[in-house]
């Protein structure tokens, strides 16, 4: 396939030297780009927190288009699987729409009692000029909960800007809890959202070690909870941009450090759980970790096993929105003995796209940005088995006889954790191995 | 008739979508078109996930990507950009261009831009069709209607002139494309020549193929729609489009009768569509329809103790839910509550005409409503079952009643696209669908566990 000029420069193939791949750009007018906006950005950190009002300051289609999007789980209140809107119409984008803003928010308020407010902006906004910081300055004097602006405007950047404005968002709400009685062996959990209940895995993991959660960021996650983060003594931060400023901040502010972890796959889990263990360095969280990890290999490999026969030499694309994932889904995969042959991400960085270079086989695709076409392409050229992405995604993968895997932040299947190894397996063994293969095209001639 | 509606501010669970995700519907149904949104990149990717979702299939959607300094210097050059690369890759015949609240705020002039786009650019150039489309203003179906009469305005009559007496044009606004396979049966087996505007039938429901099309095959192609001004009549299905649609469009400049009536939805609305086509062909309706309509007689008689007065709340955009409450009357079950989130003024007026003498007295009719204003009236109206798309599941769960899932979005179920709602056929599988609700709902709920009806 023939490559728009624009966009050659976003591909790499593993073993070509030396390693170029340009990134963080603004989305090519016309390409098709499988990203969103800002404002999606925003939207899908923040989502999970679920005792606060998510109001969608805009015309419809940015509330509607994200509503009860996310499989982000709720131990308890469900205010964010609901869509809230001002629905701006053509008068309030004549005349201003603060008052419509202003009088929405108390209306809500009074409504739901939430523990707090964030209140996106979306394109028109910034066009029209509302001033979101004195509306909510106002409700929040009235109403005596934070009321929080989130500076969403979907043209002001890509996905990760969004992510930049969610966590200033959460930035205000750290710092106004009781921090007495926690734990000196306490952590934040940031950049998981609960997909499918996979927080409670992780959770669940940290107290068997002896270790205290003070904050989910963003998954089951609480307004009270984030206001005291900043009792923590370490910030544990999955997924690549998505919450990784919040931790910048809240090293800079309170000093808490931060480490990188990742729960997909066996060898990342266990590594993020041994690096907070060590990080502690106390001896008995060491012990009931390597413990932990032990109990749980020796349930999940002879599971396992059966997987690895079926899927091995088989060949894997991963298109997903952050690379920090990608690397353990191409750990995963050659656990069950598979080929990784493309790799790409809607936002990753060229310093993650390098080690993604440096740790894929010789031949392998690596793309920022991508588009259906080139998808299609890369799937094609590379003879691939099994497609692993988003919904998005998951039609291209289909309609070349492809099967699929959704990793995306629309699932319902726990994927974290050692028993998400196992579903994982399962997952691409059930498309795979699938009997309709037999019959689609690709394989076998048309009737 | 129609009461005071419930009068909030805030908009919770909207029942409705934006107005470039109609454009871009449409345009998916004409042949060889890619739909192409000016404005930011999120517009297109959130409205191509929520399509995806419905149809399970590709749905590319360009945009120009705008960002901060298009904002305010404007989009013109993105535009054109835009165009150029969807040109080198997808090489369609025609860019379906449909603004959104970002360009039409800042003020693009799209027209001005492709005018410069015509005279700049050199070598492939694509028919460009454009439609404005503010997301604060009106609904999916504004954007969807207006895509469709741009389409008309731009293409019609520069085709040749029919010589077969034999075409019809029908214009059916949004429907399945299972829907618009059986209207085409429905025409062929009149021996007519209609073209279907859109035709989303193979573009959103396609087959498996060896090769991957880079735009779906089907739609309606670009001949048919350029001799649309030479047909003998044009059939319009909805009363709640503006004014200027496309068949008003070929009514006044090409002097096309235009016919407009309610979906086809149930025996009486099906009658009437039924009998303007015997009109225009001079034919008597089909042996094969005549039975369909047989049948389904027979089956409302053998059906009618299990639903009679069973409370129905209905929604979603506004002629299909008029389409819906028509048929709905005629079986028996009564409309409590009939909702959308469109506001065309005319949803209470178009219910009293499909809904004629049958019912008793008429149901609460609301335009402007979201699933929180629904909901809320459910509580005292007590339905019996909600007639509507996916987005009605929580209410349905809330209320532990069935819900008859119809038209556009069905997220939560396989085979929205092959839902049929039309014609003698789609009222057949509708009234199958809504009396073994009602009856699994008696069963589940029963101790006995009855195994006869």
């Amino acid at each position: 396939m023939e490559l728009l000029k624009e966009r050659e420069e976003q591909i790499h193939r593993t073993g070509e030297q030396p390693f170029t791949l340009s990134c963080n750009k603004d989305s090519l007018a016309g390409a098709v780009s499988q990203r969103a906006c800002v404002f999606c950005g925003s939207r899908v950190v923040l989502y999970p927190i679920a005792d606060a009002l998510h109001l969608v300051h805009g015309p419809i289609g940015c509330a509607v288009y994200t509503w009860d999007i996310r499989g982000a789980l709720s131990s308890g209140p469900e205010l964010h699987r609901l869509s809230f809107s001002t629905d701006l119409q053509e008068i309030d984008v004549i005349f201003g729409g603060e008052k419509k803003l202003t009088n929405a928010l108390f209306e809500l308020i009074e409504r739901h009692s939430p523990k707090a407010a964030f209140v996106y902006s979306t394109c028109i906004v910034g066009i029209i000029g509302d001033d979101l910081e004195a509306v909510c300055r106002q409700v929040e004097k009235e109403t005596d909960i934070p009321v929080i602006p989130v500076l969403s405007e979907g043209f002001k950047g890509n996905k990760r800007a969004g992510y930049t404005a969610a966590c200033s968002a959460m930035a205000r709400l750290v710092g106004n809890g009781d921090i007495s009685n926690i734990s000196p062996y306490s952590i934040n959990i940031l950049g998981d959202f609960n997909l499918a209940g996979e927080i409670w895995i992780i959770h669940a993991y940290f107290e068997r070690m002896g270790v205290e959660v003070v904050a989910n960021i963003t998954g089951d996650g609480r307004i009270a909870d984030i206001q005291r983060a900043h009792g923590a003594a370490l910030n544990v931060v999955q997924c690549s941009g998505a919450t990784m400023d919040l931790a910048r901040l809240m090293t800079d502010e309170y000093g808490i450090p931060s480490i990188r972890v990742s729960y997909f796959g066996v060898e990342d889990m266990a590594q993020a759980l041994y690096d907070v263990a060590e990080h502690f360095n106390d001896p008995e969280i060491l012990e009931k970790t390597r413990e932990l990890v032990k109990e749980e290999l020796e349930e999940l490999l002879p599971k396992l096993d059966f997987y690895k026969k079926a899927l091995k030499g088989k060949k894997a694309a991963i298109y997903v929105g952050g690379s920090f994932k990608a690397f353990s889904l191409v750990k995963a995969f050659r656990l069950l003995g598979m080929d990784v042959v493309m790799v790409g991400s809607q936002t990753g960085t060229e310093q993650e796209y390098k080690e993604l270079a440096e740790i894929t086989d010789p031949g392998t695709i690596i793309v920022d940005d991508a588009n259906p076409l080139e998808l299609t392409s890369f799937l094609e050229e590379q003879s691939v088995d099994i497609f692993v992405g988003g919904v998005k995604e998951r039609p291209i993968a289909y309609k070349l006889g492809v099967a699929f895997c959704d990793h995306n932040h629309e699932r319902k299947e726990i994927l974290a954790g050692f028993v998400g190894m196992l579903n994982f397996a399962e997952e691409v063994y059930s498309s795979v191995m699938s009997p309709v293969w037999r019959f689609t095209y690709q394989n076998v001639e048309d009737r | 008739m129609s009461k005071n509606p419930p009068n909030y501010i805030s908009t919770t669970n909207a029942c409705k979508l934006c107005t470039p995700l109609g454009a871009s519907i449409a345009f998916k149904g004409i042949e060889g078109a890619v739909p192409y949104l000016h404005g930011s990149q999120g517009c297109a990717t959130y409205m191509r996930r929520y399509i995806i979702s419905h149809y399970n299939e590709p749905i590319d959607i360009a945009s120009s990507s705008l960002s901060e300094k298009h904002a305010v210097y404007g989009g013109g050059a993105n535009l054109k950009l835009g165009l150029i690369n969807v040109t080198k890759k997808y090489h369609p015949r025609i860019i379906g261009i449909a603004t959104t609240c970002l360009t039409e705020t800042i003020g693009d002039d799209v027209k001005m831009f492709l005018r410069q786009y015509e005279q700049e650019v050199e070598g492939e150039k694509p028919i460009m069709v454009q439609v404005g489309t503010p997301s604060y203003n009106g609904t999916h179906m504004e954007g969807f209607h207006d895509a469709v009469a741009s389409v008309v305005d731009t293409l019609a009559g520069t085709g040749e002139e029919s010589v077969t007496n034999r075409d019809v044009n029908i214009l059916p606004g949004f429907i399945s494309p299972a829907d618009i396979r059986y209207l085409r049966e429905i025409t062929d087996d009149y021996s007519l020549r209609a073209t279907i505007l859109p035709d989303i039938s193979d573009t959103l429901d396609g087959q498996a193929a060896k090769t991957y099309e880079k735009i779906q095959l089907g739609g309606t192609p670009f001949s048919a729609i350029a001799a649309m001004g030479s047909a003998m009549a044009s059939i319009e299905f909805g009363h709640t489009m503006k004014e200027k649609s496309g068949g008003t469009i070929l009514s006044e400049k090409y002097g096309v009768k235009n016919i407009r009536i309610s979906q086809p939805v149930g025996i009486s609305a099906t009658d009437r569509f039924f009998d303007h086509l015997s009109q225009l062909s001079g034919v008597e309706i089909p042996e094969k329809h005549k039975a369909e309509r047989g049948r389904l007689v027979d089956s409302y008689v053998d059906g009618h103790k299990y639903i009679y007065g069973k409370k129905a709340i209905v929604y979603g955009e506004e002629d299909m839910v008029v389409g819906m409450t028509g048929f709905l009357a005629e079986i028996g079950v009564m409309p409590i509550l009939c909702a959308s989130g469109g506001k065309s003024g005319k949803l209470a007026e178009k219910i009293a005409e499909a809904t004629g003498d049958i019912l008793p007295e008429q149901p609460r009719i609301h335009e402007g409503m979201d699933f929180y204003d629904i909901s809320e009236l459910a509580e005292t109206l007590e339905p019996d079952v909600l007639v509507g798309h996916s987005k009605g599941y929580p209410l349905a769960r809330k209320l532990s009643i069935p819900l008859i899932r119809v038209g556009f979005p069905i997220h939560d179920r396989m085979g929205g696209q092959r839902i049929l709602h039309l014609g003698y056929r789609g009222a057949q599988q509708l009234f199958d669908l809504i009396v073994n609700a009602c009856i699994a709902k008696k069963q589940g709920d029963s101790p006995v566990g009855y195994s006869y009806m």
